[in-house]
């Protein structure tokens, strides 16, 4: 069923790539990698991070130091990139602060700050975990909308997506639900996520995670490489000629397994034709994929199998997580605000630290990242744990 | 504003097995027990494999979400789902932080798996085989309107029947003093656009209201036992539209969404 497009008034993204968006399309131009290796004590095992450094020196307003963990700091830092926290202010004046909605994506929320709880418990003996846990404002999942909303001064409708790694991407159907119900006239949407140990070490238990740079698409490739990022976007009923907007989105799950993609991308074939048909749009009419691309050799192949019963062989395509890392419940946001930038600086991205492309995949995402490629339609692919697929298309209306 | 028909409903909870259990509660005709144990009936729908691993909020979700889609099977891998809960699996979190930080020791993979917050609603697609869309959401003890208003904005965008379940299990010791939920909780309505839907059990307006001022006016339920329910688990806090299906009571309900915010739904039959 078409839907109407959303225009994309502002938006923003902070991860190891840089704070804000200028900074990553020079990063994508230079094909930057924001990787690397972990040196830290509580990470037993070999890792390549896409870490903020700036995050320990972030502080939170006075009146909202209750919210202090990493996850919200990393929203602190987001929000003031590209003028976006002016333009939410902009719009609650216009449409007033209960007319806008906020949905934002996460996987783990503040979950690293119950962590530091638990290791403060069993390793130096503190009885229970600290009061300083602060629950509601850290660990809960509500936590980080709970931020943005009063950090925003907002007092809409609200909540947080989490479906793991398409969180993000999610954000922006459930915001496109609520403004054609007329439930707000403007939303925020994004995902925000942190580097954790808990994810790092299960991924590393469940054999996902890359001793090396992960290599999307590569020959060799041997599992993800973990970011923290955070990306927002504000978007608006009403979309005219030449503006950036979300056109179309689809959604599907594999009911297939909990960890593992359905083998010929049956899921995600179905939430990439759902975006297409949202969109009213042809698979020839997108000019870009940004691929979900995490480099686990069974995510990749299913990826593949799906782009291409859905697009056939000659799609351009490519995925960034090399530089960015996978950014889990922020990766949606982070990727389809890629997106905007790939059409907004004629930018067609390469596919990072991958040399040798896996000759058993049909698809060959380009490797050398391409300036002066006028691109109209874009399309991004967020696949998550338990099978929950999300394809967006943003492009110039 | 937001229409939307509810189909069917379930419920799980301690004393409350079943929506015909709960109704005849709600409605004064059985005596609630608060001392009753909850039952959780084993998620048959899973595969052995799939059983073994479900962990008790997918297991409750399962059991509600399979009450509420008993009457319409050929219909139940065609719905849309939202699945509703304040906090995920807090044991799941237990689990891995006292595995890396008290047993030094590597997260078990099958704990990790489980520890996403739509693990319940991947369970639940594999079980009935649902390829559609699925929404996990949270909004703290608002998580069940939140879950309401995102299931009947799928019901109004897509015309397509929509089931929302809503499950929260309380923290594990160290967590608890934390986040204290009081008893586990899983319930589910099968929802639909159709304004005029036959067998419909009860006909919802949704509208959101600004809260002003507190104190707040959220609508309470008579029973002490209930009450303490409901205050006591995110998921609880739909008793009260449990309470108006049972008494078929055209009333309005007020459901805690944010704290300057509250989600009102008018019950009509």
């Amino acid at each position: 069923m078409p839907i109407a497009p959303v225009r994309i008034r502002a938006y923003t993204l902070t991860t190891a790539l840089g704070h804000g968006c200028a900074s990553h399309t020079a990063a994508l131009m230079q094909q930057r990698c924001g990787l690397r290796l972990s040196t830290r004590d509580e990470l037993p095992v070999p890792a390549w991070i896409g870490e903020i450094p700036a995050l320990d020196d972030v502080r939170l307003p006075p009146a909202l130091t209750n919210f202090d963990c990493r996850n919200n700091r990393l929203a602190e830092l987001a929000l003031h990139g590209d003028g976006f926290f002016d333009a939410v202010n902009a719009a609650r004046h216009q449409y007033g602060a209960t007319r806008v909605g906020l949905f934002l994506g996460t996987s783990t929320s503040g979950v690293r700050h119950t962590e530091d709880r638990y290791r403060d418990h069993f390793e130096r003996g503190t009885a229970g975990l600290a009061a300083d846990l602060r629950f509601d404002s850290t660990h809960a999942y509500r936590s980080i909308a709970d931020y943005c909303r009063q950090r925003l001064e907002l007092h809409g409708p609200a909540s947080v997506i989490s479906t793991a790694c398409s969180s993000g991407a999610k954000t922006f159907a459930a915001a496109h639900r609520a403004l054609t119900a007329g439930l707000c006239d403007a939303a925020i949407v994004g995902g925000v996520d942190t580097l954790c140990i808990t994810t790092l070490l299960g991924f590393h238990a469940l054999g996902l995670l890359s001793p090396q740079p992960c290599t999307p698409w590569g020959l060799h490739r041997a599992g993800i490489s973990i970011g923290e990022g955070a990306a927002f976007a504000l978007l608006e009923r009403g979309a005219d000629r030449g503006d950036l907007a979300l056109l179309g989105y689809g959604e599907s799950s594999d009911a297939y397994h909990i960890t593992t993609p359905h083998p010929d991308g049956a899921g995600a074939a179905l939430a990439m034709r759902a975006a297409l048909s949202s969109a009213g749009l042809a698979p020839a009419e997108i000019d870009y994929i940004n691929l979900h691309g995490t480099g686990t050799p069974a995510n990749d192949l299913s990826e593949d199998r799906a782009v291409f019963t859905v697009f056939g062989r000659d799609i351009a395509a490519s995925a960034t997580k090399g530089g960015t890392g996978h950014t889990l419940g922020a990766a949606g946001a982070v990727e389809a605000i890629v997106a905007l930038l790939c059409i907004r600086d004629s930018l067609l991205p390469g596919t990072v630290n991958t040399v040798t492309l896996d000759p058993a995949l049909t698809i060959k995402p380009l490797q050398i990242s391409h300036t002066n490629q006028p691109l109209a339609r874009v399309l991004s692919n967020s696949f998550g744990f338990a099978g929950n697929n999300c394809a967006l298309i943003v492009g110039r209306v | 504003m937001l229409d939307v028909s509810i189909l069917a409903t379930g419920i799980v909870a301690p004393g409350l097995p079943d929506w015909s259990t709960a109704r005849a509660v709600l409605r004064g005709d059985e005596r609630y027990s608060a001392a009753a144990p909850l039952q959780v009936p084993p998620p048959l729908q899973l595969a052995p494999n799939e059983r073994r691993r479900a962990t008790l909020p997918t297991r409750l979700a399962l059991a509600a979400a399979s009450e509420a889609t008993q009457a319409l099977p050929e219909l139940t891998n065609q719905l849309h789902t939202v699945f509703a809960s304040a906090d995920g699996d807090m044991h799941v979190v237990d689990q891995l932080c006292r595995a890396i930080y008290q047993q030094h020791t590597l997260p078990s993979p099958t704990v990790f798996q489980n520890s996403v917050h739509n693990a319940p609603a991947g369970y639940w697609s594999i079980a009935e085989q649902c390829q559609q869309p699925s929404s996990s959401l949270a909004a703290g003890d608002g998580s069940f309107a939140a879950g309401l208003l995102e299931a009947a904005l799928q019901c109004h965008c897509t015309n397509q029947a929509v089931l929302l379940v809503a499950v929260d299990v309380p923290a594990p010791e160290l967590l608890h003093p934390h986040r204290p939920l009081y008893c586990a909780f899983a319930c589910a309505f099968l929802l639909s656009a159709n304004p005029t839907a036959i067998h419909a059990l009860a006909h919802l307006t949704l509208s959101l209201c600004p809260i002003e001022r507190p104190p707040l006016s959220f609508t309470r339920l008579s029973n002490a036992a209930l009450e303490t329910m409901r205050l006591g688990n995110p998921a609880a806090r739909s008793l009260p539209l449990f309470a108006a299906l049972a008494t078929e009571q055209m009333t309005s309900i007020q459901l805690p969404y944010w704290p300057d915010l509250l989600l009102d739904v008018q019950v009509q039959f």
